[in-house]
């Protein structure tokens, strides 16, 4: 019977304070969320197409679009490898120690981008711990490429693991059990049954931490240097050209990073819809 | 405080719950909304409490037309399935709750509200209760909670939800028997939806038997097992045998003591009950009616499996049910051959 | 480790976590702790203690706090009003309203940063009106809430959102029943429900508008003792080759998040608490 929609006349507001706080709702969300991303393209094109993509493949603009890529390349992956290991190890058993363990990984969310990056130079910097031995042996990792890619894993971290402990741990041991009672290998049970289970919750991970792994700029601007063609990821390459008053080329790079946010936004609400499929397709025999 | 039905119809998009509803609930009696899962009862009970407005019809409480009247102004409490406590508040605040919303100039002081949250504390018997929180006490301390804090702003109505549709079932049993007395004691006007048939008839001293959205037949317990309107409500209340009226059951029945000429004008069903067939051990076993094939021990009673011929010689099935007393004396076994013989029957033109 | 677990995996699972959590987080984090205590360290307590007190510096804390606290209650009550309605109206379009929430945790900052600096400067679509009736924004301490704002919405807009769609709408139809009025079960019933997911998404917006660097720098203007926030002044004293101000500010502000964190998650564990009483706990007495 109650799959049939109640009136609910007692959850109904008075009808003023329903436009009023629609009105509130939607106001805010267009002042602070859809006029942002719309100006961001406005600009971008504000001097016409031609200009646009005479700044998308200006030469630092494409060094820095490598850039940005190879950071995600490199630290996705890992992010990723962490995540499962972290949340099998946390979910499916009981150790002491565990809570702090998660504290512990969700501690790169509440740490400052700044500070994250502000480490990395205390470390590896000229005047860092391993400062001398590195320049002795010529390694560089601040102001390079290695130091770029330390400063996004360690903010992007806890991004896959926190997507999937809470999964894993409704999922319960329960599958995975049948599974090795019925004579399946480690391996087996993990292709089989907890990855196909866990994919969705995976792939949600994925997005979410490729989104910040392509995007992370305070960390990021604290290590690179800045340096132009070499160093510059897209976010640090949009800080330098709006710094030097040109507009069209700061939002053209934007313009890219804001539609890796929009197709990141439609992934999480289509991959979150697929989840909540399944979980209903599991509750409804 | 009575209750009057007037033409009450619901539709919920395409679906009909509630289809030209007339049902009149005189002041003090206890009654039970009877039906199957999705049958309307439970709308029914809440448009009677204002919680969704019918399409058409009115509610008449005490004679006036309360149809579109403020929920809060009628004077109802209501008791849901699943209780609905307030599980930030304790117990005490709880039931207090409607007593400390009251606009101010009817609002009773923190000495009566105390007071009176005592006492109804110890009406429900939980007083040792009143600073546990809602997810600390059991289903059956939650469910008097839930009465007692209904009962707190003094309604003159009391409707129930599936009172005890979310209790274990020795927990029910006892509950059934305090609903009862509670209510002999208030003599409030009191509503309850339940789909368990042997809930309706202990509890309630009226039954109102819905289905599909229409009332089927009201009456007192005993007027509806008795006296089935319908085809529905036989089937529905208590167990019945079901036999349709085919040429080789006519010849069965009449066996069985049972003339067909006499009463099937328009029927095509026979429902039996178990108890209305009395057994014998036959004397000639190739003409018996039927063979005992087993039986189960209910306690009092003894549930016998009697198998008779059926239309392609597999044998249909059909219950008897006696005293256990009885059942020794007759000293029947497995595989005997028994003649029937059928007490009282009721004949339906099922559709 | 539960000894009747015949799940495999548990020791390179957790070795290989602690070892990457260990080379990535740990190690490093610890270095701006080991940085300050070390003998030779380049900061002593008196050392500390001058850059913390430093006028310059008290004043990118107070308005990083200041501008954090205002951006999260801000936020508090903006996002709350988006949860309801997205919760309780049917509006048109609610899918695309729900994933835009969103945009601020998948939009990079710099980006967020630069296109708030161009809509609320004074020649800017929004700053140009603004600006006509008195009010400037950009490049001003306003700025930066008004960032800090972007960057907390979805936070609370998060946390509130599912324990709204989880109260049980039967516990409101009850309170109506006994007699309260629709402010009443607001401020009774549903409030006290929402209230420690509120809380958990204002802690969490707060602690990200303290550290928060890229979107608020385009817009705040950056002037000493007035919009300057303490990220920046790290930036700076590294540029300028002080360490030792740099990891004194830095570990400040860390352990201030620190304290938020575990503020958080206690507030999280004491709710969790009172939820999840075991049926075992209670003793049933007989009916």
């Amino acid at each position: 019977m109650h799959s049939h929609k109640m009136t609910k006349i007692a959850l109904k507001d008075p009808t003023w304070v329903r436009y009023g706080l629609i009105a509130i709702s939607l106001g805010t969300i267009f002042l602070f969320l859809c006029l942002p991303l719309l100006t961001i393209f406005f600009e971008a094109f504000a001097k016409g197409w031609g200009n646009y993509f005479d700044e998308l493949t200006d030469f630092n603009a494409r060094a820095a679009m490598r850039l940005t890529l190879v950071v995600a390349l490199i630290s996705v992956p890992l992010t990723v490898v962490f995540g499962i290991a972290s949340a099998w190890a946390i979910a499916r058993f009981e150790f002491r120690g565990k809570s702090i363990l998660i504290t512990l990984i969700d501690l790169p969310f509440s740490v400052s981008p700044v500070t994250a990056g502000l480490i990395f130079v205390l470390l590896f910097g000229a005047h860092g711990w391993f400062g001398e031995w590195l320049q002795a042996h010529d390694v560089k990792i601040i102001f390079a490429v290695p130091g770029i890619v330390l400063a996004t894993l360690f903010i992007t971290c806890p991004f896959v693991a926190r997507e999937l402990i809470p999964l894993m741990q409704e999922m319960g041991n329960e599958e995975e059990e049948a599974a090795l009672s019925l004579g399946a290998s480690s391996w087996t049970m993990f292709w089989r049954v907890t990855l196909p289970n866990i994919k969705w919750g995976l792939l949600y991970g994925v997005v979410l931490c490729n989104a910040r792994a392509m995007g992370e700029f305070g960390a990021v601007s604290v290590v690179s240097g800045h340096i132009r063609g070499v160093t510059n990821t897209l976010p640090l390459h949009v800080e330098n050209t709006y710094n030097e008053y040109n507009a069209v080329g700061a939002f053209a790079a934007a313009s890219l990073l804001a539609l890796l946010a929009v197709v990141t936004l439609v992934l999480k609400t289509f991959l979150e819809w697929q989840q909540q499929r399944d979980r209903t397709a599991i509750s409804q025999p | 405080m009575s209750i009057i039905l007037n033409n009450i119809s619901k539709h919920f998009g395409n679906f009909s719950a509630l289809k030209d509803i007339n049902l009149e609930i005189p002041e003090g009696e206890l009654v039970a909304l009877l039906g199957p899962s999705g049958c309307g009862k439970t709308t029914l009970l809440r448009i009677i409490a204002g919680l969704e407005r019918p399409d058409t019809g009115q509610v008449l409480l005490k004679g006036e037309d309360k149809t579109y009247q403020d929920i809060r102004e009628r004077g109802v409490g209501f008791v849901f399935q699943h209780y609905a406590l307030f599980r930030h508040m304790s117990v005490f605040e709880n039931i207090a709750f409607g007593l400390r919303v009251k606009p101010r100039n009817k609002r009773p002081s923190e000495a009566e509200i105390q007071k009176k949250v005592h006492a109804l504390l110890e009406l429900v018997q939980l007083d040792w209760l009143q600073n546990r929180y809602p997810d600390q006490l059991s289903g059956g301390q939650r469910q008097r909670i839930a009465l007692a804090r209904a009962l707190a702003v003094e309604p003159e109505v009391l409707l129930l939800d599936e009172p005890f549709g979310a209790l274990d079932a020795s927990v029910r049993k006892d509950l059934r028997q305090w609903l009862r007395h509670l209510h002999e004691n208030l003599n409030v006007t009191s509503i309850f939806v339940t789909h368990d048939q042997e809930e309706a008839m202990e509890v309630a001293s009226r039954v109102v038997v819905f289905n599909h959205g229409v009332i089927e037949q009201q009456g007192s317990p005993s007027e509806i097992y008795d006296n089935p309107a319908n085809e529905f409500v036989s089937r529905f209340i208590g167990d019945t045998n079901i036999i349709p009226l085919e040429h080789h059951n006519a010849d069965w029945l009449a066996l069985s003591g049972l003339s067909i000429a006499t009463n099937a004008n328009t029927a095509n069903e026979v429902h039996v009950r178990p108890h209305d067939l009395e057994i014998t051990k036959s004397n000639n076993d190739n003409a018996a009616t039927a063979t005992l094939k087993d039986w189960q021990h209910l306690g009092a009673l003894i549930r016998i499996e009697l198998a008779k011929k059926g239309v392609n010689g597999t044998p249909d099935i059909i219950y008897a049910e006696m005293p256990n007393e009885q059942f020794k004396r007759l000293q029947l076994g497995k595989g005997d051959k028994v003649e029937l013989r059928i007490r009282h029957a009721h004949w339906f033109d099922a559709a | 480790m539960n000894k009747t677990n015949i799940l495999p995996g548990f020791k390179p699972a957790l070795g290989f976590t602690l070892l990457y959590l260990g080379l990535v987080v740990l190690i490093p984090l610890s270095t701006l702790l080991f940085k300050t205590l070390q003998p030779d360290s380049l900061l002593t307590w008196q050392g500390y203690i001058d850059i913390i007190s430093n006028e310059r510096v008290l004043a990118a804390f107070r308005v990083s706090f200041l501008a954090a606290l205002l951006a999260a209650a801000i936020a508090l009550v903006l996002g709350f009003v988006i949860a309801w309605t997205l919760v309780r109206y049917s509006l048109p379009a609610k899918r695309f309203f729900d994933a835009i929430i969103d945009l601020p945790f998948a939009l990079p900052t710099a980006v967020a940063g630069i296109v708030l600096a161009s809509l609320y400067a004074p020649n800017g679509l929004i700053g140009q009106p603004l600006t006509g009736l008195g009010f400037k924004v950009a490049f001003t301490p306003a700025g930066i809430v008004v960032a800090l704002i972007f960057i907390g919405l979805p936070f609370v807009v998060r946390t509130i959102e599912p324990v709204l769609q989880e109260i049980d709408a039967s516990m409101e139809e009850a309170a109506l029943l006994m007699g309260a009025s629709r402010w009443q079960i607001f401020q009774r019933i549903i409030f006290p429900n929402v209230f420690p997911a509120a809380l958990t998404g204002f802690a969490m917006a707060f602690a990200r508008g303290v550290g928060e660097y890229g979107s608020v720098i385009f817009i705040a203007g950056n002037l000493p003792y007035i919009s300057e926030i303490v990220p920046l002044l790290i930036i700076t004293k590294l540029e300028q080759y002080d360490y030792a101000g740099a990891t004194a500010l830095a570990l400040t502000m860390l352990l201030v998040s620190f304290f938020l964190l575990l503020t958080i998650n206690l507030v999280q564990m004491l709710l969790r608490r009172r939820a999840e009483i075991p049926e075992t706990l209670v003793p049933v007495v007989a009916v």
